[in-house]
């Protein structure tokens, strides 16, 4: 039966460089993905594009080809990534000056365009899913609407001979699926198949978090050498068989306890996993244990995919304001206290205008609020954090300003003050008659 | 009475306004346990303040484990949100200090 072996060389934009390079040199790849665009990423990238066309992707794009394609192009290891942001034709041109500078320019680079649908989203008055409202309502606070695309214009480059693909938005799964279906032929409406070829794509896309990070706790789940960690490889045999594995002698580990956190990792409903190829079903899914740091996972499933495509739209959402100083010693808590209850007056007598507040002390409550923390002891240091929420940055700004001026105006022995002030480019989602998204590939000259 | 923690292990993932959290058995011998005592409303009760919507429970007994999928959990959205851990990733540690009583059944 054919195999390939898939590596996860990032599992977020500003993820470890070397364990990619590790992969590539040691792990006998045929793919190696890098998944690093985050849900909002897009469109602050869009934000940056509209200053500068060149730009608009992913800002380690170069540092991570670099490191990478020499090996990548020795081996003949083909490199799929989602880096290209908000610009992936940018993104191929870039790379492919990088691949030319390394003396590499045959290497065939193509970039899959048409996830961005903001003309298609923009005057329509789709529900958004996350509050009550519509796109259009947004009116000019809407930057960008990016459809999640889904494996098949990635697998056609791929068949067209293309040796690095560069995506915008597409499924996270869909960067690692893509190989399968190019590799072996995978038709594009068998649903397990998909489906277990969905399962192998969400335990590789966060890289380290199935090899032991995001895991560790000491005394109950130990893992050795964090420093080290060594990223996944994905063994995929052609009847969708799948073996979790990393590169022998590098850090972390591969267990069932690691396969199992990771596969319910940012799932809801196990039975549908709401993807563009598929709805995949994990509810049957078995791990087993067949060697140090190899997992079998298998029976992963699907159904029909919707007719419908996920749409990330990022919108200018508001403003956040926010202070912080810290107290130590006996009775830390005490003034800590006391100051967030000067800041909270001061916020009214200087009516400081805000729709969401928040006063917390970091150290004691501010994780999950004072009635789920309602058990620790006092601490020997504390820190106070206020944040609001605003219209406009000159209300935001005087939230710090607030917590900053205790120093000399609060309770005694603050230090350590800190405040920032920052616009917040959010994200919400809609769907979309999938037939208006049209992916297309675009190879690019070295 | 023990700790969940003594017993399962933990991860939460963030999607919007959601947060998952997997509950996962150490041994599958304990896993009817788990079903009978981290039900959607001790999670509920749990994270009171902290999660505005409902808590639903999903069930994958072949890898015994427990998924909880809160909504209105992440203070308007893990990009929106003015929290201090925005993604919830924290919220498995407090879901892990739940009282089980483990008692053998007479």
């Amino acid at each position: 039966m054919r195999t390939i072996r898939i590596g996860s060389g990032a599992g977020y934009s500003g993820d470890r460089i070397e364990p990619a390079v590790e992969l590539a040199e040691k792990g006998d790849l045929q793919y190696l993905v890098f998944e690093c665009l985050g849900e909002r990423t897009v469109a602050l990238a869009q934000q940056a594009r509209m200053k500068n066309p060149d730009s608009g992707y992913d800002p380690l794009l170069e540092e991570r080809m670099r490191a990478v394609l020499p090996l990548c192009a020795a081996r003949g290891i083909k490199v799929v990534t989602n880096m290209g942001a908000a610009n992936p034709v940018a993104a191929a041109r870039r790379t492919a000056e990088i691949a030319k500078s390394l003396g590499l320019s045959s290497l065939r680079i193509a970039a899959v365009v048409g996830d961005d649908v903001l003309d298609a989203c923009k005057d329509g008055d789709l529900p958004i899913m996350e509050f009550d409202g519509t796109i259009k309502q947004l009116g000019n606070r809407l930057l960008s609407a990016n459809a999640y695309l889904g494996a098949e214009p990635i697998a056609q480059a791929l068949t067209s001979g293309a040796d690095i693909v560069i995506t915008g938005r597409a499924s996270d799964p869909a960067l690692f699926l893509a190989p399968m279906i190019h590799a072996f032929g995978w038709a594009m409406d068998d649903w397990n198949l998909l489906g277990q070829g969905t399962v192998a794509g969400h335990l590789l896309e966060c890289a380290g978090q199935i090899t032991g990070g995001y895991f560790a706790d000491p005394g109950y789940k130990d893992v050795a050498d964090l420093a080290r960690l060594g990223f996944p490889i994905g063994e995929v045999g052609e009847d969708g068989s799948l073996v979790i594995t990393k590169v022998a002698g590098s850090g972390g580990a591969v267990t069932a306890q690691t396969c199992k956190e990771q596969l319910l990792y940012e799932v809801h409903d196990p039975k549908r996993y709401l993807q563009p190829d598929v709805v995949a079903d994990f509810s049957e899914v078995k791990v087993a244990e067949i060697g140090p740091d190899r997992v079998r996972v298998s029976g992963g499933r699907g159904t029909r995919r919707t007719d419908t495509l996920k749409v990330s739209v990022g919108y200018v959402d508001s403003f956040i304001g926010e202070g912080q100083i810290s107290y130590a010693g006996p009775g830390a808590l005490a003034r800590g206290s006391l100051e967030l209850e000067i800041v909270r007056e001061r916020l009214k007598l200087t009516g400081v205008v805000t729709s969401e507040l928040r006063f917390e002390l970091v150290g004691v409550e501010s994780l999950h609020g004072p009635q789920v923390s309602a058990q620790a002891n006092e601490p020997y240091e504390v820190r106070v954090r206020v944040a609001g929420r605003t219209e406009n940055l000159r209300e935001a700004v005087r939230i710090g300003n607030e917590v900053e001026t205790l120093y000399t105006n609060g309770p005694a022995a603050g230090g350590g003050a800190w405040k920032s002030a920052r616009d917040v480019v959010a994200v919400a989602s809609v769907l979309l008659p999938r037939d208006l998204a049209k992916p297309q590939i675009q190879f690019v000259g070295a | 009475m023990t700790k969940l923690r003594e017993l399962a292990h933990s991860r939460a993932g963030d999607k919007g306004n959601i947060s998952n959290i997997s509950v996962i058995a150490y041994d599958a011998e304990n896993y009817p346990l788990l079903l009978e005592q981290v039900t959607s409303a001790r999670v509920k009760a749990l994270f009171a303040g902290v999660v505005e919507g409902d808590v639903v429970r999903y069930e994958l007994p072949n890898i015994a484990a427990l998924n909880f999928v809160m909504s209105g959990a992440l203070g308007g959205g893990v990009t929106r949100s003015l929290a201090l851990d925005a993604h919830g990733k924290s919220l498995s540690s407090a879901l892990l200090d739940l009282d089980i009583d483990d008692t053998p059944q007479q």
